[in-house]
């Protein structure tokens, strides 16, 4: 990338623009920043001058928000689950309380019903289990890998990222392989918001199409339900006391969190990991010269990417936060993005390190009770796609600008030109 | 004897060959009792380290690279990454859970009544040949 590209030109104006405007008028949520990857600017700037920031966005259904920018501040909010809810949803978009948009998930409950269901589905990735898959990712990755053309461009968020994580997927819901891109899809439905992404399908599509999902799932539980335990997650669902009961749209809400958890955000990180190291060739070249580097990497990664650029939270009580009054019914975005930035938690933050000091303790999974449930999981994904790309290609390189999905929300790619040799 | 150590540390400290982890190994040690830990893994390998009072269990293990610790918040209650099994020997000398440790042990996986999180343990001589083990999940 020189200097002189339109991408190079654009990322210095949208420096000047966010040191420029007044505070009042930086809105983090604006998706704008997220497809040209300069939302860090507004973070800079933001953790410097007014860390917890009362932002306002034009979207109806944001409106006005706080921007929690700072690592301990996020890490504040994150565990004190008693005074922050997640019951308000987890992303900004309010939703009328009948609105049959607003999914069920126990992401966005509080305890005791989020301790229930939460351990309901964690088993699966419970350590016996991911021994168990460790092979069969192996040799998924394997024959991915084996599959790409040589010295040939090709995409790399389709070919590798998406086939990966959705193959992973649908090992974990025994869903028919041959239909595993429907996973894919129904993942990014359920994040599509038409207020924030003209090119997003209308609401009344997006729930009809979150309908039929919801179909197909019903007749596996169908199926599951009639059948012995097993130890995928619909029979787990189906037959676990805590979310055998579940209606309809609960089922739905908890699968979206699992189809959006499991795929969109191991997806991002497997291609921003790429991109990264092609971006930091030194860092590509000790990674080369030890392999061993790549356990601290993954969390690295994860950091650097941050697939979940936020999670929003709701207050139960006025309270205070950075020297700011909150008020009961505020809401709040703990930007992880910005927090994983913050240099008063964490040395060099903008910089790729593979070989980072203590490279586990960022912001990505969140932290408190809503921590990712699938975290182990992810991490050995990466690992593993890590260690089977370095033992195969000599080259590896990205060709071209990635293109960028338009939300504040997942922080993500729908397109990476990649050659390998 | 702490704020002697202190006051120790402050005059030294410009002393680039007694600053860091040299004047604690070299001198401290000698100087303070330390508490011996042994960690025990869920394979039962077990490790003995020797810990300063006033260090949370956690940063002990983490400091020596202690198998099956993360501590991945840093210390904040906020992870469950640094789960430990207290020896039944041991379990009233250690103390009660705390409240916020309560809420993240209600998520890990394999509780058990010896349960607590190694960030929430404040290491004192009262504390010297406690015994913990890891559970199989942080490996």
């Amino acid at each position: 990338m020189n200097a002189t590209s339109p991408m190079a030109a654009r990322r210095i104006d949208a420096r000047a623009r966010a040191l420029a405007l007044p505070l009042e008028q930086l809105d983090p949520a604006d998706p704008q920043g997220f497809v040209d990857d300069t939302v860090g600017y507004v973070f800079e700037r933001l953790r410097r001058e007014d860390p917890v920031h009362r932002s306002h966005s034009p979207v109806p259904g944001i409106d006005t928000y706080w921007s929690v920018t700072r690592y301990q501040d996020i890490m504040h909010v994150d565990s004190h689950h008693e005074l922050y809810s997640s019951e308000g949803g987890i992303t900004l978009m309010d939703f009328p309380d009948d609105d049959e948009q607003k999914l069920k998930m126990f992401i966005a409950m509080d305890p005791p019903k989020h301790d229930e269901q939460r351990k309901a589905v964690s088993p699966i990735v419970a350590p016996a289990n991911l021994n168990n898959w460790r092979d069969l990712i192996r040799e998924r990755t394997s024959q991915i890998l084996d599959s790409l053309p040589r010295n040939e461009t090709f995409d790399w968020v389709d070919k590798v990222s998406i086939e990966l994580t959705t193959y992973m997927l649908a090992t974990l819901f025994d869903f028919p392989l041959q239909d595993r891109r429907l996973l894919t899809y129904w993942s990014d439905i359920s994040t599509a918001n038409k207020l924030t992404n003209p090119d997003a399908p209308e609401p009344e599509v997006r729930m009809a199409e979150l309908r039929k999902m919801l179909e197909y799932f019903t007749r596996l539980w169908n199926e599951r339900i009639n059948e012995a335990p097993r130890s995928d997650l619909i029979s787990m669902l189906a037959h676990g006391p805590a979310t055998r009961n579940m209606g309809p749209l609960e089922y739905m809400g908890n699968l979206v969190l699992l189809i959006v958890g499991g795929n969109d955000t191991t997806r991002n990180s497997m291609t921003g990991g790429l991109l990264a190291l092609h971006d930091y060739p030194e860092e590509m070249a000790k990674l080369r010269a030890n392999p061993a580097l790549i356990e601290g990497m993954v969390s690295e990664i994860i950091r650097w990417q941050t697939p979940l650029a936020y999670m929003r939270r709701t207050a139960v009580a006025d309270t205070e936060l950075g020297g700011k009054k909150i008020k009961k019914g505020d809401k709040l975005a703990m930007w992880y993005l910005s927090g994983n930035r913050d240099a008063s938690a964490i040395r060099e933050p903008d910089r790729f390190i593979v070989d980072r000091e203590r490279p586990r303790q960022h912001l990505s999974f969140g932290f408190g009770i809503h921590r990712c449930v699938g975290n182990r999981l992810a991490e050995l994904q990466l690992k593993i796609l890590w260690e089977e790309i370095l033992r195969r290609f000599e080259r590896i390189e990205v060709v071209g600008e990635p293109i960028r999905v338009r939300s504040a929300f997942v922080r993500g790619f729908s397109k990476l030109p990649v050659r390998v040799a | 004897m702490r704020d002697w150590y202190l006051a120790m540390c402050a005059q030294f400290s410009r002393h680039a060959m007694l600053r860091g982890t040299w004047f604690r190994d070299n001198i401290y040690k000698s100087l303070m009792s330390m508490a011996k830990i042994t960690f025990i893994s869920f394979n039962g390998e077990s490790r003995t380290v020797e810990v300063a009072p006033g260090t949370s269990l956690m940063r002990a293990a983490t400091d020596n690279r202690v198998d099956g610790i993360d501590g991945d918040c840093g210390g904040n209650c906020a992870c469950a990454t640094c789960h430990v099994y207290v020896d039944p020997g041991w379990v009233d000398r250690v103390g009660a859970r705390t409240p916020c440790e309560v809420d993240m042990l209600n998520l890990v996986a394999e509780l058990r009544d010896t349960s607590r999180l190694a960030c929430q343990i404040e290491v004192d001589a009262s504390l010297d040949g406690l015994i913990v083990a890891t559970p199989e999940s942080q490996h």
